[in-house]
């Protein structure tokens, strides 16, 4: 469907990974400076953002996304966002990351679900935008970055119609389909139902151009009104409120988008799946394809922040050790060998440069199982519950 | 005025798709089609009228001879002429034409898709049986392709190209097929809002062009000479098909409608929006004082829900079928 997808869904997602990290790594900062062994200090957190954002916003990645293209699948997603993850100090492992997709996604779904109007998907990606700004706020060459990005966003995406937003937002919703991961801080919230699915409110402002339901008009020849009547919507809807901006700068007005994960609101973000089949249990037809482009976003990132080992902090999302103990055994492997086998039976080639690709993260998470690190272990700790 | 009907389990969930459940009531067998299209899947349920049997089937979007392609379907529509009945089911791809029961694939036409991909999307979208035998579909350039159907077999030919619309089209809709004759029997609507009005033939004519107002027109009916459009603002609109004057202008949902609906026998008229509301009104026209009257009759409020598609199961608009997105279940009403 629309070509137009993958720099927002990026953006995005990133930045809903980035609300959650930041969250995560802010609640244990109890030291200012590197020195102390077994803390993840606020030098520490501010690196590995601006780490993220440097990738994330770097010019050869953002004209590879710009480029139209059809919506990856989201095994592919996940891919291309662990790689960015680990272009920080930072290593998720599997389990973890596969967590953090989820609620990212999740989040995602939620803000394009209850957009008012197609093209707020606007402003809900600047509302990410303008907290990345942010968080970067201490490195200008990276601040600028994401500054150029911005502007490069409103150079292609205002023209766009209304009806051209819709289509990019019902191929987003086909994306999003049939996901229904419960997230604690949603139900608490209830902005979501144990079932999973999100709720809808009857009230409140109708979007921006839009009119109060409950009035029927009739016309003339000469388009003068001859009667009107009322009758009853069944909701309590008011006026639509001011628009919100599209610059740069400026007051977003709709909250979609803003962080949901504060310092004074440490909700616990447990999320549980819902039984029903999982979108990636589908074979992808379009792997080879994929693979090109994954192949390619890859090459468009930045390589020259080498970590090395003892640099590197290993995280770990999960609750408890028995979910760890499933987890090694299952996510990973399962996407490795489900993706291998689709690629063997398409192309030999595309396989092999998978394999090597995911051949990466398989050895870096050999290297930090070997390596215990201190603040990696603090940072188990800290990440439990989430 | 309704009351709810036993749901209809699918095989998958509904995609946001506009128009997005099409019915095909069967008479003589008993049995009501219904399809729902999901990525790029097209559910098919037949149920019969006594509730007790539903057989399900699935169609995929793929050309031909094709092994491994799949593209996103965009609507899958009945078209019912006086000979024959079919499914339509445009996607990225191309068109494909089933008979009703989605048994034989009769007819694939491809769409000219880029090799790279464009700024601009490229799929078909839009799809009404016109007159005796032609079924139009339109596309994302703005265009309408009029094909010639033959009363059986799989001779389906290109016959015109209508080139009037700047933006995709969203929906068509005709009246009069068969042995009645009208003025207008045919309108399409697109992304910007523009209206056009024709009359069918072995060239078509443009009667009137109504200009929108940069808000996507989703969803068209024609009956009697009058032209309901459902908009993304909301509102709902009522024409006169040949001059264009506006009749009515009614603000009916808080949400983006997604589908319309005429029962050709009552003049009820159905509007489903995102706003989880599916309202049924009652439509009068009188062609002599070219007056319209409509009334607001009932409400169905659909919990968390976007609906997706609406339709009525019968000609008189005693039952309607509902789907919405993510929901993997047709909901229905039937009148008390």
């Amino acid at each position: 469907m629309s070509t137009r997808t993958l720099p927002l869904v990026f953006i995005n997602l990133g930045g809903e990974m980035l609300y959650i990290l930041d969250q995560r790594l802010q609640a244990q900062n109890t030291s200012v400076d590197n020195s102390e062994k077994g803390v993840w200090s606020e030098n520490d957190r501010k690196r590995v953002m601006s780490d993220i954002v440097g990738t994330m916003f770097s010019k050869a990645f953002m004209d590879e996304l710009l480029k139209p293209q059809q919506l990856y699948s989201h095994r592919t997603m996940k891919t291309v966002l662990t790689r960015l993850a680990h272009t920080s100090i930072m290593r998720l492992n599997p389990a973890s990351m596969e967590k953090l997709y989820e609620l990212m996604v999740m989040a995602f779904k939620y803000q394009v679900y209850l957009c008012p109007r197609p093209k707020d998907l606007l402003l809900i990606t600047y509302n990410h935008m303008d907290a990345i700004r942010e968080f970067v706020r201490d490195t200008p060459a990276v601040a600028n970055q994401v500054d150029e990005t911005h502007r490069k966003l409103i150079e292609v995406y205002s023209p766009l119609s209304e009806g051209e937003f819709q289509l990019l937002r019902q191929t987003l919703l086909v994306f999003f389909q049939d996901m229904h991961v419960r997230v604690s801080l949603f139900l608490k919230n209830q902005i979501q139902k144990p079932n999973g699915r999100f709720t809808l409110t009857m009230s409140g402002p109708v979007p921006h151009g839009g009119e109060v339901p409950g009035l029927i008009r009739l016309l003339d020849v000469k388009g003068r009104e001859v009667s009107r009547h009322e009758f009853p919507s069944g909701g309590s809807y008011s006026s639509a409120v001011r628009e919100g901006s599209f610059d740069l700068h400026g007051d977003r007005v709709l909250r979609l988008g803003v962080n949901m994960y504060t310092m004074n609101y440490p909700e616990e973000t447990h999320t549980s799946r819902n039984i029903c089949a999982q979108p990636d249990d589908v074979p992808n037809l379009l792997a080879k394809e994929e693979l090109n482009l994954l192949a390619r976003i890859m090459g468009s990132m930045k390589t020259e922040h080498v970590h090395s080992a003892e640099g590197s902090f290993r995280l770990n999302l999960f609750a408890s050790d028995q979910e760890e103990e499933e987890a090694q055994g299952g996510a990973w492997t399962c996407v490795n060998v489900s993706f291998l086998c689709v690629c063997g039976v398409q192309d030999e080639q595309a396989a092999a440069e998978l394999a090597r690709i995911a051949g990466q993260f398989a050895e870096e998470e050999v290297r930090h199982e070997e390596q215990s690190s201190s603040k990696g272990d603090e940072l188990l700790a800290m990440m439990d519950d989430l | 005025m309704f009351h709810k009907e036993k749901n209809i389990q699918i095989k998958n969930s509904a995609s946001a798709l506009y128009n997005n459940l099409s019915v095909l009531r069967i008479a003589p067998r008993r049995l009501t089609y219904f399809t729902v299209v999901h990525a790029n899947v097209v559910n098919m349920v037949s149920a019969s009228w006594d509730g007790l049997n539903y057989s399900h089937r699935q169609l995929q979007s793929k050309e031909p001879n094709v092994a491994t392609s799949t593209s996103l379907i965009m609507q899958a529509a009945f078209c019912v002429l006086p000979s024959r009945e079919l499914l339509v089911v445009t996607s990225q791809k191309g068109i494909q034409m089933y008979e009703s029961d989605g048994s034989i694939m009769v007819y694939w036409h491809a769409l000219d898709t880029p090799e790279t991909p464009t700024a601009q999307a490229v799929f078909a979208r839009g799809i009404a049986a016109v007159s005796e035998n032609y079924v139009c579909v339109g596309v994302s350039s703005g265009a309408i392709l009029v094909f010639d159907v033959p009363s059986k077999g799989s001779n389906i030919t290109l016959s015109e190209v209508l080139e009037e619309h700047k933006e995709s089209i969203t929906d068509i809709a005709s009246e009069c097929s068969g042995s009645q004759e009208c003025v207008a029997n045919l309108v399409t609507v697109d992304d910007g809002g523009s209206l056009c009005v024709w009359k069918s033939g072995e060239e078509f004519q443009l009667l009137n062009k109504i200009g929108g107002f940069d808000i996507s027109c989703s969803s068209v009916k024609l009956w009697k000479g009058t032209v309901v459009a459902g908009y993304g603002s909301g509102q709902i609109r009522i024409y006169e098909a040949v001059t264009g004057i506006l009749q009515s202008e009614i603000n009916a949902h808080a949400r983006w409608i997604y589908s319309l609906d005429i029962a050709p026998f009552s003049g009820l008229l159905l509007s489903a929006a995102e706003d989880s509301y599916v309202r049924v009104w009652h439509l009068s026209v009188t062609p002599e004082t070219n007056s319209v009257e409509v009334a607001h009759l009932h409400n169905e409020c659909v919990t968390d829900t976007q609906i997706c598609g609406a339709k009525f199961c019968d000609g008189d608009g005693y039952a309607f079928a509902v789907t919405g997105y993510d929901l993997s279940e047709i909901i229905r009403y039937t009148q008390t």
